[in-house]
């Protein structure tokens, strides 16, 4: 839309915090038939600097079955009562014009691995009311039982019920807060 | 710290009700544990019956999980599974799911039976269905085979590897016993 749009190789400095009610943390995993997804609709990301950081808060996480969910934050999944936060921070992001690449630690269940989301960069370019947003969509495959989620149930087939394959997604509109000073 | 102790036989002379008896000799100090004698009374899980509050022996049940720190099950085994009316009773305990009392609760299960194996299908089966009600599972395990031959003439346990089993079970089920609520 933007004439003035440019190649953008770089990420920002300074601190860009998400605009949450524009962004989105969620996940899908394949079960027996389809693919199963939810969000975590309570979370915070920043990016400070050049790293993204993000904390989402577990007991927030919505599916549509009630009982699910509940299910969900037990200790057979994220053990909701120990392990409240989700959370990743970012080491290294590379960036080529629209493709973006973010190395980092992500903790699920207090267990850190090594995670690579990718995905698309577009911005930073500044909004109707004035404010420079960036936005990143981002999705990394991580295998649950890498963090202690084991859960499984095996169909009248002898198939599991559910894959250990999950995707994780992250879409943020990060908003630069030296911007909202002014 | 409080331990409920559920049997999941109703028989009088039942084998494991006689391994949660040794089980409450063999705790140590500080730990109380207590042995559920309300199974036979809770009725059949009716959803209609599923109201606010539920039957009275449904509430009493509830609230005693509540209020214990922690539960110890000790299991038979019928056609592979847990008993029905154990079954029944945590059926009325997992409502409402989401908020049910064995939410969080740590909990051990083992088992017993006449033939080799010791009920260690039940013991899974007993596992899986407090797994799925939210509960915390824990690590402890003990099937004791051939049980009747583990008492004596008075129904006293009377093998000290299984009492042994039992102190490192409890051992294990109170280890995950938040240590706030514990002190």
């Amino acid at each position: 839309m933007s004439t003035a749009e440019q190649t953008q190789q770089s990420i920002p400095t300074g601190t860009w915090k998400a605009d949450t009610v524009h962004s989105r943390v969620a996940f899908e995993v394949p079960y027996a038939v389809a693919t199963f997804s939810g969000e975590v609709p309570d979370f915070d990301a920043s990016l400070e600097d050049g790293v993204l950081e993000g904390v989402a808060r577990i007991a927030s996480i919505q599916v549509k079955e009630e009982n699910l969910q509940a299910h969900l934050l037990s200790p057979e999944f994220f053990d909701a009562e120990r392990h409240p936060e989700v959370s990743f921070v970012s080491k290294n992001i590379t960036r080529d014009g629209d493709t973006i690449q973010i190395e980092g630690d992500l903790t699920i269940k207090g267990i850190t691995r090594p995670a690579t989301l990718s995905g698309l960069a577009t911005g930073p370019s500044v909004d109707h009311f004035g404010a420079t947003r960036l936005g990143i969509t981002a999705q990394t495959t991580v295998d649950r039982t890498e963090f202690d989620i084991n859960w499984n149930m095996p169909l009248p087939n002898g198939e599991p019920a559910l894959k250990n394959e999950v995707t994780l997604k992250a879409d943020l509109t990060l908003v630069s807060q030296e911007g909202q000073e002014g | 710290m409080r331990v409920l102790a559920i049997s999941g036989s109703l028989r009088a002379d039942s084998n494991n009700t006689g391994l949660l008896r040794a089980l409450r000799e063999e705790a140590p100090a500080g730990i109380d544990v207590e042995l559920w004698n309300g199974l036979k009374a809770i009725p059949p899980y009716d959803a209609d019956d599923d109201v606010v509050p539920g039957p009275a022996d449904v509430e009493a049940f509830r609230e005693l999980v509540r209020e214990v720190d922690a539960v110890f099950f000790a299991t038979p085994e019928y056609n592979s599974s847990i008993p029905g009316q154990l079954k029944n009773a945590l059926d009325w305990g997992s409502r409402p799911l989401a908020t049910n009392s064995f939410r969080n609760k740590p909990v051990a299960v083992i088992s017993s039976s006449a033939g080799a194996f010791g009920g260690v299908w039940a013991a899974a089966e007993l596992r899986k269905v407090l797994g799925a009600m939210g509960a915390r599972v824990t690590e402890a395990e003990l099937a004791v085979g051939h049980a009747a031959e583990k008492f004596d003439e008075h129904g006293r346990l009377a093998d000290e590897d299984v009492r042994q089993g039992l102190r490192e079970a409890l051992a294990t089920l109170v280890a995950e016993v938040p240590t706030a609520v514990a002190a």
